[in-house]
């Protein structure tokens, strides 16, 4: 009996099962991709009490911040739709309110600017054209 | 001198130039391409927001490319000092960075995987991995690739922010063959 030779051998084809699948879907989402890779959209509340979805662009601002400075010291949990934000907490100077307080960024005055999304959408982070994000291949 | 080998010649360096031309392109020539906010998919087109906020464009093609994600290499990018991102608010806040790289060897076929945590503390906290997605002992936490496909382990931040899972060779990078070379 030589398991090692079966063992190698379906190894091998897990591998190649993994990436097939990738390269599948990969040509199935080419193409066609919405949003910028990193986008995130909170919208546990905001369009159920009359505010467009929240459109927040990770690419934007760590040109601007290390991760850490988010996930860290402001506590962000890495997980899209896990923060209980509310609008109250913001303008009290917590979660984007930390830098949208008109020091270091502009204040909470414009709605629109991050009350930006289009109808519909649900709380979850956005992949490109080769991912939908992750667990959404 | 006869006609026919001048314009031999003429037609050599003719098409010597046009190769050029067309290699240079395709080379040199940055093909990036960014969906604008307008019609990102994401945004209300109808909102004043669509013409204030920034198209990714605009910024990204500034920085060093990659072929995915982004299509920015964000550790050249922070590294060569075209982006300088602020690494806390509060100035007391500690900051920590180390500088070692995790052999992981439980790839069967596929070359071994090189975690480097210097790159990640360059951007991350140490608590934003330790303890809750990797354990702090190299070998201890059961990472496999249909887990990171869904989202966990490497998987929680590649394919949502950082370079998607597409990159095989970029975490794949240790052939079996170099890491046995070395002691
Ligand atoms: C300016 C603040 C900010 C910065 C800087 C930032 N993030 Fe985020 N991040 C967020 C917010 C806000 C969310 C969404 C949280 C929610 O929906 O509850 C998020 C969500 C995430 C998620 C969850 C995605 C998912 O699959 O659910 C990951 C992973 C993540 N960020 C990684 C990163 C990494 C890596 C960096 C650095 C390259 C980074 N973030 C920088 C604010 C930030
Ligand atoms: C810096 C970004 C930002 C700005 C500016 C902003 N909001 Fe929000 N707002 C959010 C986020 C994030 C949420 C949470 C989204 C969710 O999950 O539903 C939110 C939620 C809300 C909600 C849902 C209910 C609640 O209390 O949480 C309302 C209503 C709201 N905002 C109104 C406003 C109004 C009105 C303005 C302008 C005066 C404004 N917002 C400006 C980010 C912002
Ligand atoms: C660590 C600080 C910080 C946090 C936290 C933060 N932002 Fe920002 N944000 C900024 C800065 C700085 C700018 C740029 C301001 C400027 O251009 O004057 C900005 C700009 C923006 C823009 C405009 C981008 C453009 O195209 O001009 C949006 C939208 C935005 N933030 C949304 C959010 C939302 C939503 C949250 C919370 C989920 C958030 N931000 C949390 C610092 C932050
Ligand atoms: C992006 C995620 C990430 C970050 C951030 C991170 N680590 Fe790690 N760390 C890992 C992984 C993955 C391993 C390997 C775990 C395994 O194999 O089970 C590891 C292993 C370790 C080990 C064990 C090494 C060994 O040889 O046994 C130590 C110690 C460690 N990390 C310390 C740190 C410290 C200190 C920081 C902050 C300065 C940090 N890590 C930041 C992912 C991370
Ligand atoms: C973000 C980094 C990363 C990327 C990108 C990545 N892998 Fe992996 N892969 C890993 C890690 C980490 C392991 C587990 C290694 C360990 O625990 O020793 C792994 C394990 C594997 C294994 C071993 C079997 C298993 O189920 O765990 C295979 C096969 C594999 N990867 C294939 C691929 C293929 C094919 C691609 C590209 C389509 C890919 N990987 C992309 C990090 C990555
Ligand atoms: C908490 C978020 C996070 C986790 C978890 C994580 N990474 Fe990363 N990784 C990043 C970020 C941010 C970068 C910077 C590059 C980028 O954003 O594309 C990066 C870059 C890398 C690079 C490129 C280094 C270089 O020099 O170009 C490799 C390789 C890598 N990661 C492998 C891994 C592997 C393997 C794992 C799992 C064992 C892992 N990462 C887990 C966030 C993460």
């Amino acid at each position: 009996m030589n398991t090692g030779f079966r063992f190698r051998r379906d190894a091998g084809m897990r591998a190649r099962a993994i990436a097939l699948m990738i390269m599948g879907l990969g040509m199935l989402l080419s193409g066609n991709g919405v949003a910028e890779y990193g986008d995130v959209v909170l919208n546990k509340r905001a369009e159920r009490e009359g505010m467009a979805p929240v459109v927040f662009p990770h690419w934007f601002h760590r040109i601007r911040f290390r991760c850490k400075v988010c996930h860290s010291e402001l506590a962000f949990e890495m997980r899209a739709g896990a923060n209980q934000v509310t609008m109250a907490e913001i303008v009290q100077g917590k979660f984007c309110g930390a830098c949208h307080n008109g020091t270091i960024a502009w204040s909470t005055e414009n709605c629109k600017l991050c009350h930006s999304g289009a109808p519909n959408l649900p709380s979850r982070i956005h992949g490109s054209h080769e991912t939908l994000g992750p667990g959404r291949w | 001198m006869n006609t026919t080998g001048w314009a031999g010649r003429i037609w050599r360096v003719a098409l010597f130039t046009v190769s050029m031309l067309v290699l240079t392109a395709a080379s040199g020539g940055d093909t990036r391409k960014w969906k604008s906010i307008a019609e990102d998919g994401l945004h209300d087109g109808d909102n004043p927001a669509a013409t204030a906020l920034q198209s990714p464009g605009e910024a990204l093609k500034m920085l060093p490319p990659d072929g995915a994600g982004n299509q920015v290499n964000w550790v050249k990018a922070l590294r060569d000092g075209y982006v300088k991102p602020r690494t806390t608010l509060n100035e007391t806040t500690p900051v920590q960075t180390l500088d070692a790289d995790i052999l992981m060897k439980r790839t069967v076929e596929m070359p071994y995987v090189r975690f480097p945590h210097l790159a990640h503390t360059e951007w991350l906290e140490c608590s934003n991995c330790h303890e809750k997605i990797f354990k702090s002992k190299a070998g201890a936490t059961p990472v496999n690739m249909f887990q990171i496909l869904q989202g966990e382990y490497c998987g929680r931040c590649h394919g949502a922010v950082a370079f998607p899972l597409t990159e095989c060779n970029r975490c794949h990078s240790v052939p079996h063959k170099a890491a046995k070379e070395k002691p």
